[in-house]
């Protein structure tokens, strides 16, 4: 009876998800262009090629400083949002609602709209240039220096809604008295949130921190959609030099190392978080 | 919410330096959203010599040929089709998997339990470019590319996970007194589920679907790959080849990208609920 009921779900999972990352990791032992049959076993190669092209290696290292600036500015500011509305502000509803609109747009439709702000001389330049900052303007796309930056922007702007109404839901949980007991007790109201609130929005904000980190190791709609990885693979990421090896020059098996590379590191970092950082209060709350 | 509002001590209301600097924070935080959207809006009400001469203020005069375009495209029609299909087939094939499974795993001891829920919740980790290459070649092997259900089946086989995780606390919540209840009056598990749970989990059942949704909705990677021919387009793909297509035709892109928003917009107000209750149920057990 069980079986029978955990079979659709089986088949399902085991066809689209678990064959095809075993077939990666098959995939990813061969030189092979995705169409002739599989037979120039390789060995190891894909993965030194792989580690030796500099293009790869910047890629990782642009996830990772999604990954740093993500933490260092997005969550804390997430955190200040949910902060400031979570007290009695008139309109609340109506700022929670548009703050979190961004995340239910599409990818392609934010990065059509911010590659088109960004333009030379587009809306960010004119508005820089209204308030008289005209020599801040930049190639905000094109600049190999700042696109990466632009692009965080971009992604700040869609997702910090998303973490916002995480760690409202979490305020949520923790009772006023605490906060009150702790000015009763002639505490200021950035000794209560220091040491009372925050402490307890704990679990909450690591799950947040979760989240972001798992997202930035996947970063690819965006960054297709805007700079394709360029310029000159200045916003490259790991899923996008994916994209660009398996289906735009056809090295099915160098492609397939690539994602075996991303699954091991996605796994190893979450596993690594999982274990250092989460511990118990994961259950159940890997949603989003 | 009302009621809220009435306790408020009237201290709170009056008007201090502290709550102008909230409101101002506020305020700027929501012209940062609202801005780029108004730009997009507006921007397709203008001509592309308007643009690039003042893309800020109201358009003038309003030009309303771009929107004309995008409304009488019968190729964004068909993007518009093609993505609700793949919406409502991916729907359909996950919230009976999922329950099915979740069901199962709430409620019954079995051999291996937690190593099936421990897999299924691994599969939260994995992002369809992981898998992406072989999916592409399982897909061409069995004539599923460029066919709607070529994605809804590998986009309902990743959904699979996060609804899971949240569909079995609740299973695991209704009371087991329910289920024998059910047993003595001659209820087998296939009926209890179909009878008792499915009717008592319809909230939860209902953000999932509208979770899978929206995730179905503004999906690119997998259909990227898989559709090719324009007339099998979703719509995420239909603008994103619009916005090359006419690269310098920024009034139309943006009439096109306005356009597309809007279902989404309309069914975000509508769901709102459900979306940020699904995305928060596990998130703050703490």
């Amino acid at each position: 009876m069980v079986f029978g009921f955990l079979l659709p779900a089986l088949i399902l999972y085991g066809v689209f998800v678990l064959y095809p990352i075993t077939q990666s990791i098959r995939y990813s032992g061969y030189d092979w262009n995705g169409l002739a049959p599989l037979t120039d076993w390789v060995g190891l190669q894909n993965f030194m090629d792989a580690f030796a092209d500099p293009d790869f290696i910047e890629a990782i290292q642009h996830n990772f400083i999604i990954i740093g600036l993500s933490l260092a500015l997005q969550i804390p500011f997430a955190i200040s949002l949910a902060v400031l509305l979570s007290r009695k502000l008139k309109g609340r509803g109506l700022f929670r609602t548009m703050y979190f609109a961004p995340f239910i747009l599409s990818e392609v439709v934010t990065g059509v709209v911010w590659r088109q702000i960004f333009r030379p001389e587009g809306l960010f330049d004119v508005m820089l240039g209204s308030v008289g900052a005209d020599s801040l303007s930049r190639e905000w796309l094109a600049d190999p220096g700042i696109a990466l930056y632009s692009l965080f922007f971009v992604i700040s702007w869609k997702y910090f809604g998303l973490h916002m109404v995480l760690i409202m839901a979490g305020l949520q949980t923790i009772p006023d008295e605490l906060e009150e007991a702790a000015s009763i007790d002639g505490a200021t109201w950035w000794q209560g949130f220091r040491y009372v609130t925050l402490p307890l929005l704990g679990p909450t904000i690591r799950v947040s921190i979760f989240l972001s980190i798992i997202g930035a190791l996947q970063l690819f709609d965006l960054v297709w959609v805007t700079t394709k990885g360029g310029p000159v693979n200045a916003t490259a990421t790991m899923a996008t030099y994916l994209v660009d090896w398996g289906f735009r020059r056809g090295q099915f098996g160098y492609a397939s190392a690539v994602s075996v590379i991303i699954f091991v590191l996605s796994l190893f970092v979450a596993l690594l978080y999982q274990r250092f950082v989460l511990r118990r209060d994961l259950e159940g709350a890997l949603t989003g | 919410m009302a009621t809220v509002t009435a306790n408020i001590p009237h201290r709170a209301r009056r008007l201090d330096p502290g709550r102008v600097l909230l409101y101002s924070i506020a305020v700027a935080v929501l012209l940062v959203i609202v801005v780029p959207l108004s730009f997009s809006v507006l921007g397709g009400f203008r001509s592309n010599a308007q643009l690039a001469a003042d893309p800020v203020g109201l358009p003038n005069p309003w030009v309303w040929t771009n929107y004309q375009t995008t409304l009488s495209d019968p190729a964004f029609y068909q993007w518009v089709r093609n993505s609700v299909l793949i919406a409502l087939g991916t729907t359909i094939l996950v919230l009976p998997a999922a329950s099915l499974a979740a069901f199962v795993i709430a409620r019954y001891r079995f051999r291996g339990r937690e190593v099936v829920y421990a897999l299924f919740t691994l599969g939260l980790l994995f992002p369809v470019a992981v898998a992406i290459l072989p999916l592409f070649i399982t897909l061409r092997q069995t004539g599923l590319l460029n066919s709607a259900l070529g994605i809804a089946l590998p986009q309902a086989a990743f959904g699979l996970p996060l609804s899971i995780v949240i569909l079995r606390p609740f299973f695991r919540s209704i009371p087991r007194d329910l289920e024998d209840a059910a047993a003595i009056d001659g209820c087998g598990p296939l009926r209890f589920y179909w009878s008792v749970m499915l009717p008592l989990s319809r909230p939860v059942l209902s953000t999932i679907a509208v979770l899978t949704i929206v995730g179905s909705w503004n999906a690119f990677l997998l259909p990227l790959l898989v559709l090719t021919k324009p007339e099998q387009w979703s719509l995420p793909l239909g603008i994103n080849n619009i916005s090359a297509q006419y690269v310098t035709d920024t009034a139309a892109i943006l009439a096109y990208t306005t356009v597309a928003m809007i279902p989404a917009l309309i069914f975000y107000f509508i769901a709102q609920r459900q979306i940020v209750s699904g995305l928060t149920a596990g998130g703050v057990k703490g």
